[in-house]
């Protein structure tokens, strides 16, 4: 579906993404995971279309079959060809209502009755949204504000559904609650690509995982592989 | 002061201040999305004036004010396409003096263009006969422009509040980037923003036109000016701050100088005494909220 080749991503003098090559299949959680900095964030708002002065190939195979290379895209293109992003801290929008902004995530759609079927999938997946859905989104707590977004990326009806840590600042349960939506979503069809420092719930979910490490790629296998491999258990599970 | 004349002049308040409302709507939702003062703004107003002149000369009064509400506000449009689009990734301050040039480039093509003599506005001779309620007399205009300007503000608040673009409009204040994550065509939604704010500043300027009807190519500065403080004083960025603020700098500068007549000669300090005032205690305005995120 998604498949990166020699992608690199410079901003002024940085080079933050330094020839990666990766791949999302159709149905699959694709995780990436490395440290604060080496670079997760750029990968995904490069696929997302918001980064400028990104080289190399992403081609992309949307729902009607056609490969394109989304290099040089605007993000509003992006999103209509399948592909959604809930960044990274949640950046719900903290003045609209949680209708309101579920209604902006389905924003590239105009089908208003399917987008209420939608709303309220979003709803059962997430019934806190529907208690609060008259409340400003600036009034929910960090894991409702997270299940927003989560909730907001999913109204674009996406093939590809990218999440950039949606673990960052939440209680231990909360992860966990947020992981089984991430594995149910992925049960019933959804691909996904999730980028996490929390390697430990991110391997134990995905299908195929990408270590990255200062701009490069230095670990690639199954998400079980990986999580028993000495090497990651050293970096990122804590020996 | 009689009760008559006390009338009187609120609806001159009203008239006065639903005009600086019309126009500072403008500079607010401008500000609102990119940050930045459109000092070009009263300009468009100054256009619009034109517009319907020219109009007026060739076609049904209501059909000019249309023609004349759809060319300024395609003006809007177009300064903001050609002026401000290319800057939008340049350091704020560069819009700005950009937006300055655009006010002088306007004023002075408007020089070559109408040249500086004034021009007669066309009035509707029913919108300046004076009525005559009991003892008082009124123009049917001071009636007509709150009216107008009423339903202006709620049919753009309808839009703003009601409608997918609206959605759009009032999430790119907050975050951009965030709502071209949701797949918002930035560009066309700051194009609307303009193109409403200058239909809004031309309404005025048509209405404007009737009640001092001398059109030359400066009239935009000094109402421009008024506006931009209104939308100050409400609280830039809202809608309802610059509908407060036209409306009470408009009552602030007729009432002073309807108390105190030999203060007439001052009546354009007080707008700025005003400005002063509210932003030495309130310095986001009436209603302009800080913006604080939960982290």
């Amino acid at each position: 579906m998604l498949e990166l080749k020699d992608l690199h991503v410079r901003y002024g003098g940085i080079h933050a993404v330094q020839g990666v090559n990766m791949k999302v299949n159709k149905g699959d959680i694709v995780t990436l995971i490395g440290a604060n900095g080496a670079g997760k964030s750029s990968i995904v708002r490069s696929i997302a279309g918001l980064v400028r002065g990104v080289s190399g190939e992403m081609l992309y195979t949307g729902r009607d079959g056609e490969t394109i290379n989304l290099v040089g895209s605007m993000p509003e293109k992006i999103v209509k060809k399948g592909i959604a992003l809930s960044p990274e801290g949640r950046r719900i929008l903290p003045h609209l209502t949680v209708a309101e902004n579920l209604t902006l995530g389905a924003y590239s759609r105009v089908d208003k009755k399917a987008i209420e079927e939608d709303r309220q999938w979003v709803y059962s997946l997430f019934p806190r949204l529907q208690e609060r859905h008259w409340q400003k989104g600036g009034t929910l707590s960090g894991g409702e504000q997270q299940m927003l977004a989560v909730g907001r990326a999913l109204m674009s009806r996406p093939d590809l559904l990218m999440l950039d840590e949606p673990s960052l600042g939440l209680a231990p349960i909360l992860v966990e609650e947020i992981s089984a939506i991430i594995k149910a979503l992925n049960a019933d069809g959804q691909t996904i690509l999730l980028i996490e420092q929390n390697a430990y719930a991110a391997l134990s979910i995905a299908n195929r995982a990408y270590v990255l490490e200062v701009g490069a790629i230095v670990l690639e296998g199954s998400g079980q592989g990986l999580l028993h491999n000495p090497q990651v258990k050293e970096a990122y599970l804590g020996g | 002061m009689t009760s008559d004349l006390f009338i009187q002049n609120l609806f001159n308040a009203l008239t006065v201040g639903s005009l600086y409302a019309l126009i500072a709507i403008g500079y607010s939702m401008v500000y609102g999305i990119l940050r930045f003062i459109n000092f070009a703004h009263g300009d468009i107003f100054m256009v619009g004036a034109y517009f319907i002149f020219f109009a007026a000369a060739h076609l049904p009064w209501p059909l000019a004010a249309a023609v004349a509400i759809g060319g300024a506000s395609l003006m809007g449009i177009i300064v903001d396409r050609v002026a401000y689009r290319p800057l939008r990734e340049a350091p704020r301050i560069s819009a700005l003096i950009s937006a300055i040039g655009v006010s002088f480039l306007l004023e002075n093509l408007g020089l070559v263009v109408f040249t500086g003599l004034p021009r007669p506005a066309v009035q509707p001779q029913w919108m300046v006969d004076p009525i005559t309620l009991g003892s008082i007399r009124i123009l049917p205009l001071s009636f007509l422009v709150p009216a107008v300007t009423a339903i202006l503000v709620l049919g753009l608040l309808w839009i703003v509040y009601r409608t997918r673009p609206g959605l759009a409009m009032r999430s790119i204040s907050r975050d951009i980037e965030t709502t071209r994550l949701m797949g918002v065509s930035i560009d066309r939604i700051i194009a609307m923003t303009f193109g409403l704010g200058s239909a809004l500043a031309a309404a005025a300027g048509i209405m404007w036109a009737i009640r001092y009807p001398q059109i030359h190519p400066f009239i935009g500065v000094m109402p421009g000016f008024k506006a931009f403080i209104a939308a100050v004083v409400g609280g830039i960025g809202s809608i309802h701050g610059a509908v407060l603020g036209g409306v009470l700098l408009g009552t602030v500068e007729i009432m002073a100088v309807a108390f105190y007549p030999s203060m007439s000669g001052y009546r354009d300090a007080f707008a700025f005494v005003l400005l002063i005032v509210i932003l030495l205690f309130k310095p986001t305005g009436l209603m302009g909220e800080k913006l604080e995120d939960k982290i």
